[in-house]
């Protein structure tokens, strides 16, 4: 958790930093924030329109993608997209063309993304190489390939490749108002394709041998929702470039997971978020001059994400420890209920006083461990303390004490009965179980273990208490 | 040399255990049929029919093609050679009279679903394209959690469940398809005795109201008690027949005692690249 909270705080530091530096010079950072923010300015708007529609449509086809444990092939088919970009550009040069038109190259990227995904799925159906090593293989065959032939584009004697690699990184700034529309337009159409197959996609996603046996076509399927990712990678190229398009494909969707168990719930808030990431980076890099729109709004949706992985109300780390927290405390609560009965048990008496010094020798308990759990248990009225200092439990403390020993010894019974554990060794691992036995398993419990006194109120340990239990004072 | 004529060449062999009397009423009919991976076959040469109404075990060592067997019925995997019959008709013909539980590790128990949406899934061959899920469908997924007394959890997370409550939530899917006959892959591996006793009193439920179920099943000592029919598979049929008939010591020990050394010989051969044999 800690280790998480230093990452986020370093993602934070990282996007400051720059924020920082050009706030030295003028305009101010604050008054550059505003002017982005009022959306006076036409180009920032055009540019903040289509990354926050490309967050929409990679966040909601990303849910799918993630959930199919699909991400490495999405990343190996935005890196196979760039051979179709130098291909378009030589092919419309040489047709005399103009080849820096964006239908043409964004069609030729579409074009090498399917065949990548086209030849991974031939790897998966026909060898035995596996899936990793295949996607490997895809991806640096194909993006060496767009390297090789992007060399090739700029050598053209007609046409002007400069500008080309502008793909591999993004620049947002490139944008036009037609490119938004384009952007728009797929980003509808992915969303809705989602929206009617949403039954269809989770089927596939979680079990995909079973919507095979029911008739599904899984293939097409795969097909469709493989298809969806090419094209919203092809509409990501121009903004935040095809090395980190697949970031904004995955990371909303992870963040959202940790919000929520329901596809239905995850589905818009992963799109959601990947519109935040791309605004909230859009409007950062366009506050902060110079600064590649791309990676920031990359490192805002990886910001998202670790708050998430920190504060995820269903998984996050935060809720993990404070779960885990309650759980120790309780175990340490019922450990000294636990000892203070066996006291009293045998003593032969009900009314046993403990000193502060015998009460530490029962288990092996820090001092300090101890008065904290003693203090605890008095707030709660369990325990008592008498003049001299020395412990006892009240009548309510019995009570929940008799229901913690009697879950304690019905698992040890359990463990010696069912699951031939020596008696001597049942105590430890019947520790570990009893602080979370749950109502309807107690009741198993007692049918299970067939002893005799397992329904008894109290059944006898069945094993010797420590020795030292006895001591207390007359 | 391709892998489908080396296996028709071996269709004549000794291999072939049960006469080739199919029934055109049989729930499932299977005709002949080789299943191979990637060239190397691990079914050889089935062909039997299940009697209707009856609780199936399929037994057999690992790697013996019980799950492979199923998968094949069912199109998952494709077959190299033969054909299988639902009622007398080709499966794909049938998909809605044929319930299916596959292996619960087949899945992601992470995934962001709850019990009684995993449970729809069995209803969603009757829905049809992007078709939304009706009341109707959920009150049929409730009633399905009720057979297999999950009710109370319709509305868990399903990695919040234990292993054997999810295995009885997979029944509960294929009780959800309303079919008449059920395949079911392992649904005994690992889950505890309360969901086994579960498990089989419905697997009899359904048998007595005439259904088929097919079992892989992986415990001897319950096999005589649970199952009234039993095929024995070690890549190929070795018996098949009444449990109370072919549940023989001699049956047992040509399943378990050894793989066939020419069978699997043979499959190490072609999947080297079928130039041994």
């Amino acid at each position: 958790m800690k280790r998480a909270a230093l990452i986020f705080g370093l993602l934070l530091t990282i996007a400051a930093a720059p924020a920082e530096a050009a706030a030295q010079s003028q305009p101010s950072i604050l008054d550059n924030l505003q002017r982005v923010l009022s959306l006076r300015d036409y180009n920032t708007r055009v540019v903040i329109a289509g990354v926050s529609l490309l967050g929409l449509a990679a966040g909601g086809i990303g849910t799918f993608l993630l959930l199919r444990k699909r991400s490495l092939t999405a990343d190996a088919l935005s890196h196979a997209t760039l051979p179709g970009i130098a291909l378009a550009f030589i092919i419309t040069t040489a047709l005399g063309g103009d080849g820096r038109a964006l239908v043409w190259l964004l069609l030729g990227a579409f074009g090498t993304g399917v065949a990548a995904v086209g030849v991974i799925i031939l790897i998966r159906h026909t060898t035995r190489i596996k899936e990793d090593a295949a996607l490997g293989i895809v991806l640096s065959v194909f993006f060496g390939a767009g390297a090789a032939l992007i060399k090739l584009a700029e050598q053209m004697p007609q046409g002007s490749a400069a500008g080309l690699d502008r793909f591999i990184l993004g620049r947002a700034a490139s944008m036009i108002a037609a490119d938004v529309q384009a952007i728009a337009v797929v980003t509808v159409i992915v969303l809705a394709v989602c929206t009617a197959f949403f039954k269809e996609f989770r089927l596939l996603c979680f079990d995909q041998s079973f919507a095979g046996a029911q008739g599904w076509p899984v293939l097409l399927l795969d097909a469709l929702l493989m298809g969806m990712v090419v094209a919203v990678t092809v509409i990501g190229l121009q903004s935040v470039g095809l090395v980190l398009v697949v970031a904004m494909l995955i990371t909303p969707a992870a963040a959202a997971r940790l919000w929520t168990d329901r596809l239905s719930i995850m589905f818009p808030l992963a799109a959601a978020m990947g519109a935040l990431g791309g605004a909230a980076g859009a409007v950062v890099s366009a506050a902060a001059e110079r600064m590649p729109t791309g990676p920031i709004i990359v490192l805002v949706c990886s910001a998202l994400f670790a708050a998430s992985l920190v504060f995820g109300s269903k998984r996050g780390l935060l809720v993990r420890a404070v779960r885990h927290m309650h759980l120790r405390r309780r175990v340490a609560e019922q450990h000294l209920l636990r000892a203070l009965w066996e006291m009293s048990e045998n003593a032969g008496r009900v009314e046993v006083r403990s000193t502060f010094a015998r009460l530490k020798s029962q288990r092996s308990w820090s001092a300090l461990a101890l008065r904290r759990e003693i203090s605890r248990l008095r707030r709660r009225g369990w325990v008592r303390l008498d003049a001299q200092g020395d412990i006892s439990l009240t009548n309510q403390g019995r009570i929940e004490a008799q229901r913690v020993v009697r879950n304690h010894r019905l698992w040890e019974m359990y463990l010696i009965t069912h699951a031939d554990i020596a008696p001597t060794h049942v105590d430890r691992d019947a520790d570990q179980i009893e602080h979370v036995l749950p109502p309807d398993l107690i009741e198993r419990l007692e049918g299970l273990v067939e002893a005799s006194d397992a329904r008894a109120a109290m059944p006898a340990s069945p094993h010797e208490l420590p020795a030292l239990a006895t001591g207390d004072r007359p | 040399m391709s892998a489908a004529s080396i296996v028709d060449a071996s269709a004549g062999s000794p291999v072939s255990v049960i006469g080739p009397e199919h029934s055109p009423t049989a729930p499932v009919s299977i005709h002949d049929m080789t299943v191979a991976y990637h060239r190397k076959p691990v079914l050889w040469d089935v062909d039997l029919d299940v009697p209707q109404g009856r609780l199936v075990g399929i037994i057999g060592p690992n790697g013996a093609g019980k799950s492979t067997l199923i998968k094949a019925a069912l199109d998952l995997v494709p077959r190299v050679s033969g054909e299988v019959l639902i009622y007398g008709k080709p499966f794909r013909r049938q998909r809605r009279l044929v319930a299916y539980v596959p292996q619960r590790e087949s899945v992601d128990w992470d995934f962001p679903i709850c019990a009684v949406e995993v449970v729809m899934m069995g209803r969603y061959g009757m829905m049809g394209w992007c078709r939304p899920v009706t009341r109707a469908h959920r009150r049929a997924a409730l009633q399905a959690l009720d057979r297999v007394g999950m009710a109370d959890f319709a509305d868990r997370q399903i990695s919040n469940l234990s292993g054997g409550q999810q295995q009885r939530i997979f029944l509960a899917r294929a009780l959800a398809q309303e079919a008449r006959i059920y395949f079911m892959d392992e649904p005994f591996a690992s889950v505890d005795a309360a969901t086994e006793r579960a498990i089989i009193a419905v697997l009899t439920d359904l048998k007595n109201s005439g259904k088929t179920v097919l079992v892989v099943h992986h415990d001897l000592q319950t096999v005589s008690q649970y199952f009234d029919h039993l095929i024995m598979l070690n890549m190929r049929v070795v018996a098949h027949g009444p449990t109370a008939e072919v549940f023989t010591p001699e049956n047992l020990a040509r399943t378990y005692g050894g793989r066939l050394t020419l069978l699997s010989e043979a499959a190490e051969a072609l999947a080297r690249g079928g130039r041994a044999v």
